[in-house]
């Protein structure tokens, strides 16, 4: 019986709740308002009537015929997020969290941001809640990612550019907690994966689980049984929590998380933190770090913005430890080279999160006969990417 | 009877307030911490907070987030600062408490950081983000080899989890003075007061207020009623100011003989 987090956020030694004692009533307030919520039939009526008519849900499982037919292997099926209004998995999240916030009389909301999606998401749920909204984000995230910060903005944001440490979300989440001890008495801290410290890992999980329980029903009706393997890229891995939670119990399903290998993890930039990473304390909650020797925190590295980031959920690291789940890792290059080839046959440009997920599925899917099945979470959408990809491609804009 | 305790004992004795002054471990570099905390001592300190650098300093402002990058980039470690501190030991008696986050301590091993600690002369520990929730994987090796945990209390800590954490404070309970971050906003201290004297009529353990004091004036108002105060971002700007070590350890002189005649008067 798989019955994770326990009571004081733990999963296995890790998760937990590491944080300065200012912050500690606001969480333990969030986890009663949270519990509570859970048992308010009205709370899950709300959270599914704006992923149905806000979000777009559910998101297709589509059957991927050309990529199929080209891999020659297994049967494959994408998980559409990328269809999700706003464009990536985060908003399951994000209108999760505001309607908590509503429900707990905050009228202001901060989140952190990478690749700007989740601060996208997260300006966007503001705007529909009528909520203040103030997103931190690195410089060098700003950089990549200029049109998301331009939505956001559009959206009624405040863009609070970070410029301490390496300039990316690692930071931008360190400058989030700074905002958050300051202001914690009426501001609701929006995280967007399945870190930090206790509830937030748990939360963020069940809001996103939707994506796993809908794959579930689709791939029933559309095969008749469950999927051999499901697949999904990992930053701090909350499309693959999502993904991977409600097959948890399935045991014959192979869950595989895909890690960002950079430029390769024996060249020390990287962003693959259950691969090459050691058990630390970070940002609220004990995980698998990107570390030295001393304790201090390494830069992580990745194309993609939203895997830039040098920890990984709580969840992942005990579904790893426990051997329930697999990781993988995929290059910089290798997640290039699926980003066009998905685009090429499926017509569908994915995020370049999202591509490290299609990049491991075009090296697994071969080795598996044709009656097998592998469901693909394309957590996101690449319009934000053309630049980087443009410029990875020496393409001239 | 800890070094922490005789020390308080001393100060009440004399109906004294303790300064502590903070600083960075390794800013600029950990000679002239080892050399500070003499001068510290002279010129009035009572208790002293070294800093251990952390990449990610949540819980920190501008001010010692620079003070920490500076300590880090001149090859700062645990292992170097508990022999700074061996060094220094064998000149003074002044407790010294090491303050900072959690990670560094449980990459080098809880068990064996504690017993290289207490070798090297370290009377307690101020981990910012170990709250008592967590702290069941290091406290127990701490309290065999008589290393105190420093209790926080924040201004949103609710009044009953105020007094069950009072009861347990060992060393002295510190309280920080405000929703914030360190160095961000001058003290009010008058804001503060009922407070930390709600928690010292609950317990017996010593209360120190940190955040925000910066001027001799302010630590008087909050050593009025506090049995500590900490200045540290205030401090940590004076040797980040620079200039050559005489000049830094006299100005840091000074500014903390000021401090500790405005909190006699």
């Amino acid at each position: 019986m798989y019955n994770f987090p326990d009571e004081r956020g733990h999963f296995g030694e890790f998760g937990g709740r590491y944080v300065a004692e200012t912050l500690m009533p606001a969480l333990i307030e969030l986890e009663a308002a949270y519990r509570e919520a859970l048992d308010d039939p009205q709370f899950h009526r709300d959270f599914s009537y704006y992923l149905k008519e806000y979000v777009g849900r559910p998101s297709p499982l589509y059957f991927a015929e050309r990529l199929t037919t080209k891999l020659g292997g297994a049967k494959i099926y994408l998980k559409r997020e990328d269809l999700n209004h706003t464009g990536a998995h985060k908003i399951n999240n994000t209108v999760g969290q505001a309607l908590l916030a509503r429900r707990m009389g905050k009228k202001k909301v901060i989140a952190e941001t990478g690749a700007g999606q989740h601060g996208v998401a997260t300006a966007t749920v503001a705007a529909l809640f009528d909520l203040e909204c103030e997103v931190f984000m690195g410089t060098e995230d700003i950089r990549r990612q200029s049109l998301n910060v331009f939505r956001m903005k559009l959206l009624g944001a405040k863009v609070n550019p970070v410029t301490s440490g390496t300039n990316t979300l690692k930071d931008a989440m360190n400058e989030a907690l700074r905002h958050w001890v300051t202001h914690v008495r009426d501001t609701f801290y929006v995280i967007g994966t399945v870190a930090g410290p206790h509830p937030y890992p748990q939360l963020v999980r069940d809001f996103q689980a939707v994506i796993g329980e809908e794959t579930k029903q689709q791939i029933r009706a559309a095969e008749g049984r469950l999927p051999d393997v499901a697949l999904a890229c990992i930053g701090g891995g909350s499309n693959a929590m999502g993904m991977f939670y409600p097959f948890i119990k399935d045991q014959a399903v192979r869950l595989i998380g895909v890690e960002a290998a950079g430029l390769g993890v024996d060249t020390g930039k990287h962003a693959a933190s259950i691969g090459a990473g050691a058990v630390g304390v970070l940002h609220g909650n004990k995980t698998f770090l990107l570390q030295d020797a001393d304790g201090q925190i390494n830069h992580a590295h990745s194309i993609s913005a939203g895997l830039d980031y040098p920890g990984v959920g709580p969840e992942h690291a005990w579904l790893h430890e426990c051997g329930r789940a697999e990781y993988v890792s995929i290059t910089d290059q290798e997640a290039l080279d699926a980003f066009q080839l998905l685009t090429r046959l499926e017509g569908i440009i994915p995020a370049l999160e999202s591509a490290h997920a299609i990049a491991h599925l075009m090296k697994l899917a071969p080795t598996l006969d044709r009656d097998a099945i592998i469901v693909v979470c394309l957590s996101g959408r690449g319009d934000k990417d053309i630049h980087t990809v443009a410029d990875a491609m020496n393409f001239e804009l | 009877m800890s070094r922490i305790a005789t020390t308080f004992n001393e100060l009440r004795a004399r109906g004294e307030t303790a300064l502590i002054p903070f600083v960075t471990a390794g800013d600029p570099c950990l000679a002239m911490t080892g050399e500070l905390i003499h001068v510290l001592v002279e010129a009035g300190a009572d208790l002293i907070e070294i800093g251990v650098p952390f990449s990610d300093p949540m819980a920190d402002g501008p001010t010692i987030q620079a003070a920490s990058e500076r300590a880090l980039a001149a090859g700062t470690t645990l292992p170097k600062i508990l022999a700074m501190v061996r060094t220094a030991r064998e000149h003074t008696n002044v407790p010294i408490i090491l303050m900072g986050y959690y990670n560094p301590i449980f990459r080098y091993g809880g068990e064996c950081f504690v017993k290289d600690a207490v070798a090297a002369g370290v009377d307690a520990l101020l981990l910012v983000d170990l709250p008592p929730e967590e702290a069941a994987e290091l406290q127990p090796h701490m309290r065999a080899a008589g290393l105190e945990l420093i209790t926080l209390l924040a201004p949103t800590t609710p009044p009953e989890r105020r007094l069950k954490l009072a009861s347990r404070a060992e060393g002295f309970i510190y309280y920080v003075s405000m929703t914030g971050v360190t160095g961000a906003q001058a003290v009010d201290a008058a804001a503060i007061a009922t407070e930390v004297q709600e928690i010292k009529a609950s317990c017996a353990t010593p209360v120190a207020v940190g955040f925000g004091i910066t001027t001799p004036a302010e630590a008087a108002a909050v050593g009025a009623f506090a049995d500590a105060v900490v200045v540290g971002s205030a401090l940590v700007k004076i040797i980040a100011a620079g200039g050559d070590t005489a000049a830094v350890t006299k100005q840091v002189a000074d500014f903390i003989r000021g401090l500790k005649s405005a909190l006699l008067v």
